[in-house]
C-alpha cells in the first residue's frame, strides 16, 4: 500500500475508534431529499441538512430517534438504525420497514419536508485493528440496514467484506446493488426465490469458509442462531439488538437486555453488543 | 424578563422548572442538549439502599398520548450514587435532588441519612408512590397512616428539604397530602404514574412483563391538574406539580392550579431540550400577561 494511503486508512481507523459514548448528540431538523418506496413494506429516506452544513459524524451500528409529527396514535420517537452515510452528497439514509402506526406515518413524508432526529445514538460495531481479518456481515429482513453502512466503512478501511443477507422472499431482499459495491454478497430466502433456500445460518458459505469476525442484525431468533454458530466455532461476534425503547439516551431504562453485567440499556450500551456479554448461550 | 425564582421551603429555585425522577437519568445524559445550570433543579433516578435489578423486559408500552413503564426502580444503590455519580453532579449550579425509595421504613431512613451526608444535595424527594415494585413503594403512599409513618421516621433523621412524592392511585389524595404535611414534610410533589395496563390482543398477552405498569405522558395531565388543585386547596406547604407537561402552557396550567414549581418527565424523551423551551415559554407567558414575577400566578386560577 502506498505510504499516503496507509496514513489515510490509519487516520480513518483512529477516527472510527472515537469512543461512541463521548460523541456529541444532536437534535436536528433534516430535510427529506427523497422518500423512495422500495416495495409495499419498505421505504428508503434520504436526508440532508437544510443549510448545507455537514452531517455530524455517525458510526456504523448507531441509530437515530425520529419524531413522528401529526399523529394521533404515535407519542414516542421511533428508533431507526443508520443505513448509510454518503459523505459526498451529505446524505443520511434510513431504511424503514412499515410495521405499525409510527413507521406507516413516516412513510408518508414527502421530499422537501423536515424530519426531526436525535442522533447519533448508541454503540457502534467494533472494527478489528488488523485488516487481514475475514469479516462476515449477516443481515435478516430490515436488519440488513446497518450492514450497508458497516460494509462501506470496512471496505474503505481495506477489509475484504462478505455479506450474507436473508429474507422471506426475493422481494424482501433490499439494496442488493449497493451491497455489491462493498463486498461479496450471498443470499438466502425462505421460499428459495433468490439465493439458497432456507435461513442464513443454513447457507453453504458458513461451511466452506472460515471467518474471524461476524456482525449481525435481524430478528432475534436469527441473531440467536448466528450467535450459537459463533459460540460453537469460537468466532468473535457482535449483534445489534432492537428492544422496544422510549428515550434512546439511557435514562428511562425501558429497553434493557439482561447481560453478564445485569440489565443494560440497549439504547446506550447497545444496540451493538458482543455475544460474550449476552446470556444467549443456553 | 419576568422574575422566575421560587422557593420550596428553604430551597431556592432560579425558576420553577425541574425534571421528574426516572426521566432524566443523572442529568448529565442531557448535557449535549441543554445547559443543566439553567434548570430550577433536577431529580435523579429513584435510589434505594441496595442495588436493584428492576423488572424483566419488556418494561414499556406506548399508549395513546402516553406510555406505560414497569422499570421497577432499577438502580445501583445509594453507595454507588454517593461514590460515583455525586462527584459528577455536585458542581452544577442547580438543585440536585435525590429521589429516595425503599422496601421498609428502615431502608428509607438509612438512604435519607446517606443523602444528608452529601453537601450539595439540599433536598430529597421521598418516593412513596412507585407502582412498579412488589414491596414498599406505593404501599406506603396509599394510606394516610402508612404515609405518615414513613415521613415521620425520615423527618426525624433528615434535616434538609423533604419533598414527598404522592401517588394518584388513591381514593382521596388530599388525605395523604395532609398526613405527610402533619409529619413535617416541606413539600409534596404529584402525581407519580397512574397504574395502567396494555394488552396485545393477537397474542392474548399483556405487553409488560409485570402485566401492570405506571402511565405517564400527555394523557395524564387532566388528572394531575385536578389533583394538584385539590391538594393546593388542602395543605399549606408548597406543591410541586407534574404529570403530562409537554410545553410551557401545560406548565403554566399547573402553576395556576397552585403548583409552586413543576417537574417535566416523559416530555424529555420526545424533546431532550424541552425544559429550556418551557422556562423560556413561562417567561413569555408572564410578559404577555403583564406579570413581573411567576409568584403572581401561582394558585391564581379564577375558579
Amino acid at each position: 500500500m502506498p505510504y499516503t494511503s496507509y496514513i489515510l486508512v490509519n487516520f480513518a481507523k483512529q477516527k472510527h475508534r472515537t469512543t461512541f459514548s463521548l460523541m456529541k448528540k444532536f437534535i436536528l431538523d433534516l430535510v427529506v431529499r427523497e422518500n423512495i418506496e422500495l416495495n409495499r413494506n419498505y421505504f428508503l429516506l434520504k436526508l440532508t441538512t437544510n443549510d448545507g452544513a455537514p452531517l455530524p459524524e455517525m458510526l456504523p451500528g448507531q441509530f437515530a430517534e425520529i419524531r413522528i409529527d401529526n399523529s394521533q396514535s404515535v407519542f414516542l420517537r421511533r428508533p431507526i438504525s443508520i443505513n448509510y452515510v454518503d459523505k459526498i452528497s451529505n446524505e443520511l439514509w434510513l431504511l424503514v420497514q412499515k410495521v405499525g402506526n409510527g413507521t406507516n406515518k413516516l412513510s408518508q413524508i414527502k421530499a422537501g419536508e423536515l424530519l426531526n432526529l436525535v442522533l447519533p445514538l448508541g454503540s457502534s460495531f467494533t472494527i478489528p485493528s488488523d485488516n487481514d481479518k475475514k469479516l462476515l456481515l449477516i443481515g435478516g429482513g430490515v436488519g440488513t440496514a446497518p450492514m450497508l453502512y458497516l460494509g462501506s466503512r470496512l471496505k474503505e478501511l481495506g477489509f475484504e467484506v462478505t455479506f450474507l443477507l436473508g429474507a422471506r422472499t426475493k422481494n424482501d431482499l433490499l439494496q442488493l446493488n449497493q451491497f455489491e459495491m462493498f463486498g461479496k454478497v450471498f443470499t438466502t430466502t425462505e421460499d428459495g426465490s433468490h439465493g439458497e433456500k432456507g435461513y442464513v445460518t443454513q447457507h453453504s458459505v458458513l461451511k466452506e469458509k472460515i471467518f474471524d469476525q461476524i456482525y449481525t442484525c435481524g430478528p432475534k431468533p436469527m441473531m440467536k442462531a448466528v450467535a450459537s454458530y459463533a459460540y460453537k466455532n469460537d468466532i468473535e461476534c457482535e449483534v445489534s439488538l432492537e428492544n422496544t425503547m422510549a428515550c434512546g439516551i439511557g435514562v428511562c431504562l425501558c429497553c434493557v437486555e439482561k447481560t453478564t453485567e445485569g440489565h443494560v440499556c440497549v439504547c446506550k450500551d447497545g444496540p451493538v453488543m458482543n455475544i460474550k456479554k449476552l446470556l444467549w448461550q443456553n | 424578563m419576568a422574575e422566575l425564582n421560587v422557593e420550596i421551603g428553604t430551597l431556592k429555585l432560579k425558576n420553577p422548572v425541574m425534571t421528574a425522577s426516572g426521566t432524566f437519568g443523572y442529568g448529565y445524559e442531557f448535557s449535549d442538549f441543554i445547559d443543566l445550570n439553567k434548570l430550577g433543579g433536577f431529580i435523579v433516578k429513584g435510589t434505594t439502599l441496595n442495588p436493584r435489578e428492576g423488572n424483566p423486559y419488556p418494561r414499556m408500552a406506548e399508549v395513546p398520548m402516553g406510555m406505560l413503564n414497569a422499570v421497577g426502580l432499577q438502580n445501583k444503590g445509594i453507595k454507588y450514587f454517593s461514590e460515583n455519580i455525586y462527584p459528577k453532579v455536585k458542581d452544577f449550579d442547580t438543585n440536585v435532588i435525590v429521589n429516595v425509595s425503599g422496601s421498609t421504613i428502615e431502608d428509607y431512613v438509612e438512604t435519607a441519612c446517606k443523602c444528608s451526608l452529601l453537601d450539595n444535595i439540599n433536598a430529597i424527594e421521598l418516593n412513596i408512590s412507585c407502582p412498579n415494585v412488589k414491596e414498599g413503594g406505593m404501599a406506603f403512599g396509599t394510606s394516610p397512616a402508612s404515609a405518615a409513618k414513613v415521613v415521620k421516621a425520615v423527618r426525624a433523621a433528615y434535616k434538609k428539604t423533604l419533598i414527598v412524592k404522592l401517588s394518584p392511585n388513591v381514593t382521596d389524595i388530599t388525605e395523604i397530602a395532609k398526613a405527610v404535611e402533619g409529619e413535617g414534610a416541606d413539600s409534596v410533589s404529584l402525581i407519580n404514574t397512574l397504574l395502567g395496563m396494555a394488552v396485545n390482543a393477537e397474542k392474548r398477552t399483556p405487553i409488560l412483563s409485570t402485566v401492570t405498569g405506571g402511565m405517564s405522558g400527555a394523557a395524564v395531565k387532566p388528572i394531575a391538574l385536578r389533583m394538584v388543585w385539590q391538594v393546593f386547596n388542602s395543605v399549606k406547604i408548597p406543591v410541586i406539580g407534574l404529570g403530562g407537561i409537554m410545553n410551557a402552557i401545560d406548565a403554566v396550567e399547573f402553576l395556576l392550579c397552585g403548583a409552586s414549581a413543576v417537574q417535566i418527565g416523559t416530555a424529555n424523551f420526545i424533546d431532550p431540550s424541552i425544559t429550556i423551551k418551557i422556562i423560556d415559554g413561562i417567561n413569555d407567558y408572564l410578559e404577555r400577561q403583564g406579570c413581573s414575577s411567576v409568584k403572581e400566578i401561582i394558585g391564581s386560577l379564577k375558579a
